[in-house]
């Protein structure tokens, strides 16, 4: 394959990674939103560059729902449910952003470390995409739960579904009809988590998700 | 006689980092006063300066030791040496053996130990602080910087600075993403160890949160000018390691002779003027942060190097 194509995939997929850290660093509310959709147009360049070089035609319809979907109506949507709950302006208490990013980089090596190993035998792309893949994933798994407001956690829940496209993409796409599923079902995931959203702040006054563990009777 | 020759390049490279160090200097601070619709001091202001200051006689606090009077000298030689190290106009001078990126770090991590020193000799607490903000500084931009070079060591293979220039002129760099990542977070390391705004303001010595400025507060006469001048030689220093790392087109080869040494020159001349207007503009549009954001600012700087390192492995795979 053309070194310069194979570059290219490495760039939009690195960047991904990159974009993944940004959310992790970011602590104002819109500001992290503008990131998401950051972080979703590129998974649809990184898409739709991979359908290119891999001549999968399917793969640009997976970029166009990633691009519909999660670079323009979620991050909507999300702002909108922002200005509704009032926390717009809300700077986030990130706990300790320095020890998160270096567990970030911790996740991101092992994912490196475990993912080309075990993938030695496929092609290049493919080992790269999904040790990126694996990466995003951990590190949307990390900002779920280093994160105290909902707001925060849906976002890191969904840049763990952009890792995961990435990952299909890599392992020769997935059938467009799962393709098309998941992107509705994350649709409405998004319509049940804001309801939930609203319903957490009628109960508690807040959308920290500490009043809940408060509730449920653990230790503060 | 090639090696007199040689020698005389090489001696030319060391002439030519001191006498564009604060011309660089002023021309930085002209841009960004034009950019604030003022008019400036002349591009010479520097010189004008640095002469005046060794005119003058030097005051020392009773309290001073042989530390503080011999720091500036330590200061500015061990800047001076890692200025000319570095391939400006033209790769594979007589020293370049010698400008391996690691020693350079050490270079200027001694002489910001001298300084941190010098900072605290006198016992003024404004001293004490701006010493211990160096340091809080220089323990996060000095691995982030390290990170950075072992990026770059690992896409050369070599950790000098004449063998990564010429690498990255080579047709099999390609598109790198983990050199963008190095670009990023060796500009950030270059703007926090140069005090500039987002981390310190070189403009000012009156504000609480400055940090290079109060170390040199006690300094006086020709000891400030050796300052000064190791101050502005480091400018210069970061900004040709970016130049020649990132954008190593045009760079002279030793042995070419003398015209291409000489457009060697011109074109480094023209390099730093884009990479100085390119400074003032990011000075002048970003307020300074707040110093306990600091560690956050280099801490991503760090994280930029690590990020970069590891990608590379991805790559390199293949």
């Amino acid at each position: 394959m053309d070194p310069l194509a194979l570059d290219v995939a490495h760039l939009f997929a690195g960047g991904l990674v990159l974009v993944s850290f940004m959310l992790l660093y970011q602590d104002r509310m819109t500001g992290l939103v503008n990131n998401f959709a950051l972080h979703a147009l590129v998974v649809s360049l990184s898409v739709a560059w991979q359908a290119h070089i891999q001549h999968a035609p399917h793969l640009y319809i997976t970029a166009a729902i990633a691009l519909v979907v999660k670079a323009i109506v979620i991050p909507l949507a999300l702002h909108r449910i922002i200005v509704q709950l009032g926390i717009h302006r809300t700077i986030e208490t990130v706990v300790g952003v320095g020890q998160t990013m270096l567990a970030g980089i911790g996740l991101v090596a092992l994912s490196i470390m475990v993912m080309l190993p075990i993938t030695a035998k496929a092609g290049t792309l493919t080992q790269q995409d999904l040790a990126f893949a694996l990466s995003v994933l951990l590190l949307g798994l990390l900002m779920m739960i280093s994160r105290r407001n909902a707001v925060s956690q849906v976002i890191g829940f969904m840049s763990i579904e952009n890792g995961l496209i990435l990952a299909a993409t890599g392992a020769k796409g997935m059938p467009l009809v799962v393709e098309i599923s998941v992107a509705f079902s994350i649709l409405i995931a998004l319509i049940v988590i804001g309801v939930f959203l609203f319903r957490i702040r009628e109960r508690f006054d807040t959308v920290d998700i500490h009043a809940l563990h408060q509730y449920r009777g653990e230790q503060p | 006689m090639a090696i007199v020759l040689d020698l005389l390049v090489q001696i030319g490279q060391m002439v030519l980092v001191l006498a564009l160090a604060p011309l660089f200097t002023g021309y930085v601070r002209k841009v960004k006063a034009h950019l604030l619709r003022r008019e400036g001091p002349p591009l010479v202001q520097p010189y004008r300066e640095m002469l005046r200051l060794l005119r003058k006689d030097v005051v020392l606090a009773h309290t001073a030791s042989w530390v503080f009077r011999v720091a500036p000298y330590l200061i500015f030689a061990t800047t001076w040496v890692a200025a000319s190290l570095i391939p400006t106009f033209a790769t594979g001078l007589i020293f370049s053996y010698a400008a391996d990126v690691i020693a350079i770090v050490a270079l200027l991590g001694s002489a910001r130990f001298m300084l941190a020193l010098a900072g605290l000799d006198v016992g003024t607490s404004f001293g004490g602080i701006g010493s211990s903000r160096e340091m809080l500084i220089a323990s996060l931009a000095e691995p982030a910087m390290l990170m950075v070079v072992f990026t770059l060591s690992l896409l050369a293979g070599s950790t000098q600075l004449s063998s990564i220039a010429a690498s990255m002129q080579g047709p099999d760099v390609g598109l790198r993403f983990s050199l963008a990542l190095a670009l990023i977070g060796l500009i950030m390391v270059a703007i926090a160890e140069n005090a500039r705004i987002p981390v310190d303001n070189p403009a000012t010595h009156l504000e609480l949160t400055m940090v290079h400025e109060a170390m040199i507060l006690e300094y006086s006469g020709r000891h400030l000018a050796l300052i000064e001048a190791a101050a502005s030689l480091k400018l210069l220093l970061y900004v040709s390691v970016i130049v020649c790392v990132f954008f190593p087109w045009g760079i002279a080869v030793s042995g070419q002779g003398l015209v291409a040494f000489v457009g060697g020159v011109g074109v480094y001349v023209v390099k730093l003027a884009a990479g100085g207007f390119v400074l003032a503009v990011f000075e002048t549009a970003i307020a300074k942060m707040r110093v306990f954001r600091v560690p956050d600012f280099l801490g991503a700087a760090l994280m930029l190097g690590f990020l970069g390192a590891l990608l590379l492995f991805v790559t390199m795979a293949r």
